[in-house]
């Protein structure tokens, strides 16, 4: 019988995994401890409604008080995991040794940083609620022309919202196509559509050289040459799990906390979220997924995984899904797309920008990609679930129509 | 039972409507719809996994 759990990293994986415990009846202590000061908050509204000045920052949190306190939580925030010795069964805890009973990791990810702009004051990453109000500060004290480096998601949201501000912004992609990686190239494209047809200046295919500047008064300078002026400069390069403080634990580190199937990571450890890289048995990759929905299925499946025996554990096997705004457009993606799927629009039209699509590979479907589509995204979900195949998801799709 | 959306919140991405597509629907004006408010009670379970999975918190289970 497990008496107690231990979870590190208060955020969107480690909270649900809390309150999972909780709503399966396990009445033991459950201690979560967190580095960040702030109430536990969700991360999304940060490139969004936050630093668009819609929400005010109390409306990002994750879990009301009143809903937190009855859960009878040891809730530790302002205090760092700074080591780890699983063969002891030892957390530590600003320096202090801890036992532990069954662990679990939820550290996260944070930015990627552009190497030569470190401590440079006009250059912004985005992962914290103090990242997003000091990018939002510059734009409340006027800050109106911003260069996004890194056209991923978050960059994309973020150039999103200036343009919504008002502000003139370029988004720099090395890639040749944006979003390319995700989405594949047609697709890809589509996206780089959409901001261009919002007025941003899109720069792909070439990296950048140097940033140099102050608040208000910053150059980017790109390999080809030339140069783009900026009140501010946002970076979205991606991100590094938090496994630092895990050195020498005894666990397996490769980019992110390795995990059996089940999100086991050493007997009576697991881990969730986007520090977590485990298996995924139905697409038989070893990767993390970076996705709100991954962090709060897998904090609730590693949660039952500490109750669990080993004969009776289930492997985690989720479609991945994800969801990004951007303008007035709601993108969607379920499932995981390969470089060389062959893409068919199956509903609405691309130049629309209001279209669902689907991926296939050998006669299977692999992903469905919705703009302004949730409907059909969610059914193409259910239907990569099932494990369909091609013919039978246009058949579904033909009824779109 | 009954499920009240709170629609200022709800961004109708349709996760709700793939776990219990007999309460909720995402029509294609990109509304989300509450097809029965007082659902029975052998539904609670899959209400209350929709009210844990809606990114937005926007489902509220009363009664
Ligand atoms: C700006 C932004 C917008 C996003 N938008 C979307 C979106 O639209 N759709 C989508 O699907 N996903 C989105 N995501 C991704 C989603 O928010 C993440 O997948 C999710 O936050 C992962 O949750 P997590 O709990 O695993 O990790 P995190 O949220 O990173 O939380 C980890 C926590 O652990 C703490 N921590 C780290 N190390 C220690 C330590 N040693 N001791 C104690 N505490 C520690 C961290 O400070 C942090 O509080 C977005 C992310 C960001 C940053
Ligand atoms: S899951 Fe939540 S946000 Fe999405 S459509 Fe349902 S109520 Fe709205």
């Amino acid at each position: 019988m497990r008496r107690s759990i231990t979870i590190v990293g208060a955020s969107l994986a480690g909270l649900r995994a809390a309150e999972s415990l909780r709503r399966d009846g396990f009445a033991g202590r459950i201690s979560l401890i967190g580095d960040e000061s702030h109430q536990p908050y969700d991360r999304p509204p940060l490139s969004k409604q936050v630093l668009a000045g819609d929400w005010e920052p109390e409306r990002a949190v994750l879990t009301p008080a009143e809903k937190l306190e009855p859960l009878g939580l040891d809730l530790r925030l302002g205090v760092r995991a700074t080591g780890l010795d699983v063969a002891v069964r030892e957390l530590e805890v600003d320096g202090v040794p801890e036992p532990f009973d069954g662990l679990l990791i939820a550290t996260g990810a944070r930015c990627r940083t552009l190497p030569g702009t470190e401590g440079l004051e006009g250059v912004h990453t985005l992962r914290t609620l103090d990242d997003c109000l000091a990018i939002r500060a510059e734009l409340d004290a006027g800050a109106n022309r911003m260069v996004v480096i890194g056209a991923g998601f978050i960059g994309a949201e973020v150039a999103s919202v200036a343009v919504g501000r008002g502000a003139a912004v370029t988004l720099v992609e090395a890639l040749p196509a944006p979003f390319a990686r995700v989405l594949g190239e047609e697709m890809g494209a589509v996206v780089a559509d959409v901001h261009a047809a919002n007025g941003v200046d899109l720069r792909c295919g070439v990296g950048v050289s140097t940033v140099s500047g102050v608040p208000g008064a910053m150059t980017v300078e790109l390999v080809d040459g030339s140069g783009v002026d900026a009140d501010l400069v946002v970076v979205g390069i991606g991100v590094v799990p938090n496994t630092d403080w895990l050195e020498g634990s005894g666990l397996t580190l490769d980019d992110g906390v390795v995990c059996d199937p089940t999100c086991l990571a050493a007997p009576n450890v697991v881990a969730a979220g986007d520090v977590a890289r485990w298996t995924n048995p139905r697409t038989g990759e070893s990767a993390r997924v970076e996705h709100w929905d991954n962090a709060v299925e897998q904090g609730r499946h590693a949660a039952r995984r500490l109750l669990t025996t080993d004969e009776e554990a289930e492997a985690f096997a989720p479609v991945p899904w994800f969801w990004s705004d951007q303008y007035d457009r709601k993108i969607q993606l379920a499932g995981r797309p390969n470089p060389d799927d062959e893409v068919r629009v199956v509903d609405g039209s691309t130049d629309e920008h209001r279209f669902a699509a689907f991926y296939g590979c050998q006669g299977r479907l692999t992903a469905v990609l919705g703009m302004n589509r949730p409907r059909q995204v969610m059914q193409g979900r259910a239907l990569l679930e099932q494990g369909a195949g091609w013919d039978e998801a246009l058949e579904v799709a033909a009824e779109w129509g | 039972m009954r499920i009240v959306v709170d629609y200022d919140l709800c961004e109708s991405n349709a996760i709700c409507m793939a776990i219990a597509p007999d309460v909720f629907e995402v029509r294609d004006d990109d509304f989300l719809y509450v097809l029965n408010e007082a659902p029975d009670e052998d539904r609670r379970e899959a209400m209350e996994e929709a009210v844990q999975r809606c990114p937005k918190q926007a489902i509220a289970i009363e009664g």
